[in-house]
């Protein structure tokens, strides 16, 4: 036993020389498109995550917000001031700080609906996949009546259900699990396509024919051996479709079934910075669009790469 | 003779960031008019690189860094990929492995063999044609003016790889380097084919280099061997000398690992310069943990018996269409002994891995009955009943790098059973028996912690032989468990196959399609083909006085090298 737990020891101090020598490390620190793509990415969510003390101003303290302030172009513009780095808009809060607490909503709804259909399509494409037959073809079969539905379609459809059963005010509690439950349903069907056909090729193989025969149960078979073989792909589907989910989430409060303005995302921000746009105070909705697409770029630069990176056939 | 193809001091470097790895280190070798030159080596000795060198068809980041190579006189080596893309096919042809995938499955034989001809030579379309329907009948296919239009997947792979050695063929080149050209068939087609190169080279009077592994084959066809060991050529010479009477000590070895077909051996002779396994330490079943709680109820008369076992798969969509059936095992009987191996040979369809997957319940067999240690395994519907018996069989896979989950650590893959089943008391006891254990198939206890891509293919079966052992099972189900392993290393495997047997007492099935392997690990042998058994005897029996006529046809392709070394050696003295 000495002789195991002395390679332990060995194992805790290689940790830094296995990292150096991990292949997708080694590809990540010579690619600058993905440090660079990392690097935005990190900085909006990090900001994101800290806007109550990176903020300058609480664009939601009704205390702090002034009307006075209302309108006012950014610093390098007759009129701006700096305490507004990017102007602020018609109730005077500040766009810069409204940007950030903005991201943190676009970011959560992308994450938790990411997550969300990640994990319906993984369960479904490894029950698919590994069951096969009559259970597989149903499941693929409801797979494909899903694709039919565009999320946007379905997304109106559940929140117009919702609203109709809510009375309002519960309804902007819970806007932003609505907006998870319908992007998270409209994006499954991709993880579960992918995660399924990698099943069928990983049924196949002599470790899975040899928890057989030992004797394991199914599931134990299918989430411990089978699923940490498929993931790859999942994670390369999982960066992508976070940016999607993004900027679905956007364009459903952009068309006003999204987040309420008295929580607003960076596609509410777009809204209601829409209606200034014609009367001169563009500052209002460019900035929260630049943010959108910086962040949504970014990630979806990082998912390219990570593709390629994972994808052996393309090094 | 005119010297074809020469490589000198040829060296072959592959840079990579973890340091430049020499795939040939100093090759120097000559090909001559008529004459097949084969080259054998282990894999990784570098054999298939100066094949790939000499074509110009070097993998990046490969790259030649010193030496020459010269093709009938000229170097070409040093050419410009485009004068080097005219000489390949028209001067220097090659032959690859894989027939299903050297061939565009969308375009026809015809469409394939003209286009080739008419990149190299200057014919028109009728004069192609006729050419390409001569090369045919040349490479021995019938009825080459009907097949000729037919697409690649409506050929055998026998028939596949004459039509792609048609198409090396196409601009009669000079040389011609076929890379294991027959490992992907079977034996009774592989004798036709090498018989096919033979005749080829004879006619024409080119030069070939034969690729491959296979000692057999070398056996068959080449005049001359190179003999390759960690990108060296480390012995050159005329065939029968080579297999008879080789000089270099890793020669010899390797020789003499190679499974005799004529004589029983204890065990195979070592092969020196090869991976070392850590020594085995001999056990004591009364005291170690695999001998003890094995709760088995005793069994007179045989421990398995299989009787009229018949499995139908059914191919179809869900709506019915294009329904068929394949009887991959229909109708077989047989009893295995307590504490013997019985053999399973046969080529492949035969149904061989079928019977193993029925018997350890991996499929649900459509007929007949399996009875282990007196209870009808087809007959036990509930999980737990099964996996008492299931515990008591385990079975090792051919393929080594498919069989464990590459995402687990070696010690979880071999205490999974232990955990399972609940064998031990404790985490502290199931690390101590897997240590124990890995030990004892030679791995070394420090391997507990490492992950499978990290071993070479014999190190990651030693890995499933011992989760095989985890369950303390009596019996066990070897399925070609060593026809994906170089014949060192399969020498070390069967070793240690032998070794437990005797230690623990197991009884074995042994499936192989590798006839003197079978001689040298089997008591009994059952002969298969398409499903069905055509002759069940004592291997001794089986192989001095073969009783039905396929069996005689399969001994008859054993590939017959010693015979060609004794020859040798008779003549000498």
């Amino acid at each position: 036993m000495s002789e195991v737990e002395s390679a332990i020891d060995a194992d805790l101090i290689g940790w830094r020389a296995r990292l150096a020598d991990n292949d997708l490390f080694h590809a990540f620190i010579h690619s600058p498109t993905a440090i660079v793509s990392t690097i935005v990415t990190l900085l909006i969510c990090l900001g994101a995550l800290f806007a109550p003390w990176v903020a300058p101003h609480d664009p939601f303290d009704l205390a702090s917000v002034d009307l006075m302030d209302s309108l006012l172009p950014p610093p390098w513009m007759d009129g701006g001031s700096f305490s507004f780095l990017l102007g602020t808009d018609d109730q005077g809060r500040d766009v810069f700080s409204a940007i950030l607490y903005g991201s943190r909503i676009s970011i959560l709804v992308g994450f938790l609906s990411v997550i969300f259909a990640a994990a319906i399509g993984v369960v479904v494409g490894l029950v698919a996949g590994y069951a096969g037959g009559l259970v597989d073809a149903i499941l693929m079969r409801i797979a494909d009546v899903q694709l039919s539905f565009p999320a946007i379609l379905i997304a109106l459809l559940i929140d117009g259900v919702l609203r109709g059963i809510l009375p309002r005010g519960d309804y902007d509690q819970i806007a932003v699990y609505v907006l998870v439950l319908s992007i998270g349903l409209s994006f499954w069907v991709q993880y579960a396509r992918t995660v399924r056909s990698s099943v069928m090729i990983e049924r196949t193989k002599e470790y899975v024919q040899a928890s057989q025969v030992i004797g394991l149960p199914t599931r134990t078979i299918l989430f411990r051996h089978i699923m940490p073989n498929v993931l790859g792909p999942v994670l390369v589907i999982a960066t992508i479709q976070l940016a999607l989910a993004i900027i679905t989430e956007a364009t459903l409060s952009f068309l006003g079934v999204g987040v309420p303005p008295t929580s607003p995302s960076l596609g509410t921000l777009i809204r209601v910075g829409n209606d200034y746009l014609f009367s001169g105070e563009w500052w209002i909705t460019i900035f929260p669009g630049l943010a959108l697409v910086i962040l949504v770029l970014a990630i979806n630069l990082l998912g390219d790469w990570l593709r390629d990176a994972l994808n052996p056939r393309l090094r | 003779m005119t010297v074809l193809l020469a490589l000198d001091g040829l060296r072959v470097e592959f840079p990579s960031r973890r340091g430049d790895v020499v795939a040939a280190k100093n090759i120097t070798l000559e090909l001559n008019a008529g004459e097949i030159l084969g080259v054998v080596g282990e894999s990784g000795a570098g054999k298939s690189t100066i094949g790939n060198a000499a074509m110009g068809l070097l993998e990046r980041p490969g790259r030649v860094a010193g030496g020459t190579v010269t093709l009938e006189g000229r170097r070409i080596d040093n050419l410009p990929p485009e004068a080097m893309r005219q000489l390949r096919g028209a001067r220097i042809a090659m032959i690859f492995q894989d027939p299903l995938t050297s061939l565009d499955p969308l375009r026809t034989i015809a469409e394939q063999l003209v286009t080739t001809i008419r990149t190299h030579l200057p014919v028109g379309e009728a004069e192609a044609r006729r050419r390409a329907l001569h090369l045919m009948e040349q490479v021995g296919i019938p009825d080459p003016a009907v097949r000729i239009d037919h697409y690649p997947h409506q050929f055998s792979g026998g028939m596949r790889q004459r039509v792609v050695i048609a198409l090396a063929l196409c601009a009669e080149p000079q040389v011609i380097i076929a890379d294991e050209p027959t490992t992907a068939l079977d034996v009774s087609i592989q004798a036709q084919i090498l018989d096919l190169l033979r005749r080829l080279v004879k006619d024409s009077g080119a030069g070939m280099i034969i690729i491959t592994h296979d000692m057999g084959v070398i056996a068959e066809v080449a005049d001359r061997v190179a003999v390759m060991y960690r990108g060296d050529v480390v012995e050159t010479g005329p065939t029968a000398k080579i297999l008879g009477d080789p000089d270099h000590a890793y020669t010899r070895s390797l020789i003499s690992a190679v499974p005799r077909p004529d004589v029983k051996l204890e065990r195979f002779p070592l092969v020196e310069h090869i991976e070392s396994a850590g020594p085995r330490r001999d056990l004591d079943l009364k005291t170690h943990w695999l001998g003890q709680r094995r709760d088995y109820q005793e069994v007179d008369g045989p421990l398995l018996a299989v009787e009229g076992l018949q499995m139908l798969f059914r191919t179809g969509s869900l709506f019915g269409g294009g329904r068929h059936e394949v009887r991959a095992v229909d109708g077989v009987s047989f009893d295995i002994r307590k504490g013997e191996t019985f053999g399973l040979v046969g080529e492949s369809g035969s149904g061989k891995s079928t019977i193993a997957r029925l018997i350890t319940g991996i499929y649900r067999p459509t007929g007949g009955a399996i009875r282990f240690a007196g209870t009808d395994l087809t007959t036990l519907r509930s999980r737990t009943a099964l996996n008492r018996h299931r515990r008591q069989m385990q079975m090792i896979f051919q393929d080594p790098y498919s069989s464990v989950n590459p995402r687990m650590i070696v010690r979880d893959i071999v205490a999974e059973p232990i955990r399972f089943h609940k064998l031990a008391g404790s985490e502290a006891e199931t690390r101590r028996i897997v240590a124990d254990l890995l030990d004892h198939v030679g791995l070394g206890a420090r391997a507990a912690l490492k992950y499978p891509h990290e071993f070479s293919g014999g190190q990651r079966q030693r890995i499933s032989i011992a989760r095989a052992l985890a369950t303390r099972p009596r019996f066990l189900i070897c399925d070609e468990p060593t026809s994906a392993l170089d014949v060192s290393i399969q020498a070390q495997v069967l070793n240690l196959l032998k070794d437990l047997q005797d230690e623990l007492g197991l009884t074995m099935l042994f499936i192989s399609h590798d006839l003197p392997v079978i001689r040298q690990m089997c008591d009994r042998v059952a002969v298969m083909r398409r499903g069905q058994i055509m002759e069940i005897a004592e291997t001794e029996a089986l192989f001095e006085r073969p009783q039905h006529e396929y069996t005689r046809h399969l001994l008859d392709l054993m590939p017959k090298m010693v015979k060609a070394g004794d020859e040798r050696r008779t003549a000498a003295g």
